[in-house]
């Protein structure tokens, strides 16, 4: 069997709304959210692969590496935000995140 | 000339904010802490500098088309640069006042300029990206600065996982864009768009739509906004209602009006309903706070709905207005934060409403301020907001969105309920226990009242150069 675009695309398309449902199901940990998150960016990491092969410009590719970067940056601010929020708080549940509501 | 060159002059703005802010970060990081006023005075002078070099550099486009310097970026650019100097002010007071007098401050306000006006200038996806990730990153840290305070760190760890799934939202519709269209440039995907609009098109363009949508907190995207307003600092609050709405405004003008232009039919839809439920949170969920910053947001969910109605007409007009209602905004915003910066009782900044009770005893100059800028907020003419809104509906009216408009009258009916209980508790309220009002921070108290003053009545004077400059910004942007 040929992979075609379709298959990337749809294995792209899955693990996107894996993403998004691990970041609005989980209401636990923020841990399992960055995770959520860096698999949201992979997943279009993969649609942009797989169009740029297809299509034969490389500019797809191109924007992979800087998702890729921003990615790495990304998940450091958010783990040192993630830090500051245990120190004053001693927890990283979201369930306790809820010191403002309205 | 070489081509490099040319490409370096035309991103002079940009360049010089950079390096700027890395030559700023180094004599921060080997001086210290004691230099914190002198970096954030390098820090106004050099955004001083990149709005000049924006608004006299040459015009055209770079870098195979991902960098764009055109009259609407320059307009956007000027804007951010000058709101962002106007919050390193206010904010180098705030910080030196509370212990927490950092050099990061202003240099990370001047990075995340940096990222603002490569929003206002991309002509690709890629730059796109890059400009929304650039001054994300930068929020997102300013949103948790006092980082000893847990409101704080917790709205910029909800800034951050809602900004974070917006930016995945925003890149998943930008890789499907890319890949219908077959190419990253918005003038490439405007002309693909014009040959055969397919569903995929539209699709990637919807998910595009929700991520920018978060940037500028329009509802139903609106879920950090109250929270990040309440909790991280007042002045970070104050950039935040400001310059990145403006960039990202721009950034929208540009994608939907310039690379989407012929597909307004579509998205047209999807931005007049975004508008029409922003006119509902916002007017509807602000009736209920106590908390004055709190309401603030709720203000600019709803002030947005009004700023995206007009991009919505995709007339050139309605471009115009669009940036002139953000900008007649950003000053009455400021304005606001200002006065909340300037005032604080027993050595305790105000936060709810009911602490303004007394005002008009012990700062009437401040309440009338605050009245003013109340006033504007609601839309009574001739002040400030009138003006904005008043550009705004007429060119939706043209294109035909009048019901639209409609909606957005009676959402500032309700909207000034608020507004007039801030105006009634300030002047007819009496304090209920024994309270003293502490002195006023002079740069706080000065930009609370210059900025009133410009609502009401300098705003005359300025619309008439105003409108020249919009009209100018706009010109060329627009469907039919």
């Amino acid at each position: 069997m040929d992979i075609s675009l379709q298959h990337y695309l749809a294995v792209a398309a899955m693990l996107f709304t894996i993403g998004v449902f691990g970041i609005f199901v989980n209401r636990k940990n923020v841990i399992i959210i960055l995770m959520s998150v860096e698999l949201i960016l992979l997943a279009v990491n993969i649609n942009f692969v797989a169009f740029s092969t297809y299509l034969n410009d490389v500019s797809g590719q191109l924007m992979a590496m800087f998702v890729l970067t921003v990615a790495a940056a990304e998940a450091a601010v958010g783990l040192a935000i993630l830090v500051t929020f245990f120190r004053n708080r001693g927890d990283i549940a979201v369930d306790d995140a809820s010191v403002m509501k309205g | 000339m070489t081509d490099l060159s040319s490409a370096l002059q035309l991103a002079a703005p940009e360049l010089t904010l950079a390096v700027g802010g890395l030559v700023l970060l180094m004599l921060g990081a080997f001086t210290g802490e004691k230099s914190t006023r002198l970096i954030s005075g390098l820090s106004i002078l050099l955004l001083a500098a990149a709005s000049v070099l924006a608004a006299v550099g040459p015009l055209g486009t770079a870098f195979n088309g991902a960098y764009v310097a055109d009259p609407l970026a320059v307009y956007g650019k000027v804007a951010i640069f000058l709101s962002a100097a106007v919050a390193i002010v206010l904010g180098d007071g705030w910080i030196h006042r509370n212990g927490i007098a950092k050099f990061e401050y202003p240099v990370l306000i001047v990075l995340a300029s940096v990222g603002m006006s490569m929003m206002a200038s991309s002509g690709d996806l890629i730059s796109l990206y890059i400009g929304i990730e650039m001054h994300s990153l930068a929020l997102y840290v300013l949103a948790a600065y006092h980082r000893d305070n847990l409101k704080a760190s917790e709205a910029g760890l909800k800034y951050f996982v809602l900004g974070a799934l917006s930016s995945g939202l925003l890149l998943y519709g930008a890789s499907l864009i890319y890949g219908f269209a077959g190419s990253m440039r918005f003038v490439d995907i405007a002309a693909f768009a014009t040959a055969n609009p397919g569903p995929g098109l539209i699709f990637g363009l919807v998910f595009l739509i929700c991520g920018l949508a978060f940037k500028v907190s329009a509802a139903p995207f609106h879920m950090w906004t109250p929270d990040v307003y309440e909790g991280a600092p007042t002045p970070v609050v104050a950039l935040f209602a400001t310059a990145p709405k403006i960039a990202a405004m721009v950034l929208i003008i540009r994608v939907l009006v310039e690379g989407f232009g012929v597909a307004h039919g579509q998205w047209a839809q999807v931005i007049i309903l975004i508008s029409l439920i922003s006119f509902a949170v916002g007017s509807f969920g602000g009736l209920m706070q106590k908390d004055i910053q709190r309401l603030l947001a709720y203000s600019s969910i709803i002030n947005i709905g009004y700023a995206l109605l007009g991009v919505a007409a995709g007339t050139e007009a309605g471009v115009q207005a669009t940036l002139m209602f953000m900008t007649l905004y950003a000053i009455d915003q400021f304005g606001f934060f200002a006065v909340l910066l300037s005032l604080s009782r027993n050595g305790r900044p105000i936060r709810k409403i009911s602490d303004l009770a007394g005002l008009k005893k012990d700062r009437p100059l401040l309440a009338v301020a605050l009245t003013i800028l109340s006033l504007s907020a609601v839309g009574i003419p001739p002040m400030s907001g009138f003006w904005g809104k008043f550009f705004v509906f007429g060119a939706a009216a043209d294109a035909g969105y009048w019901m639209a408009g409609a909606a957005g009258l009676v959402a500032s009916v309700v909207a000034g309920f608020y507004y007039l209980r801030i105006i009634k508790v300030m002047w007819f309220d009496a304090a209920e226990t024994e309270v003293v009002t502490d002195k006023s921070p002079l740069e706080a108290k000065w930009i609370a009242l210059v900025a009133a003053a410009f609502c009401f009545p300098l705003v005359i004077v300025a619309l008439t150069w105003l409108e020249p400059l919009t009209r100018a910004a706009a010109s060329g942007v627009g469907v039919g």
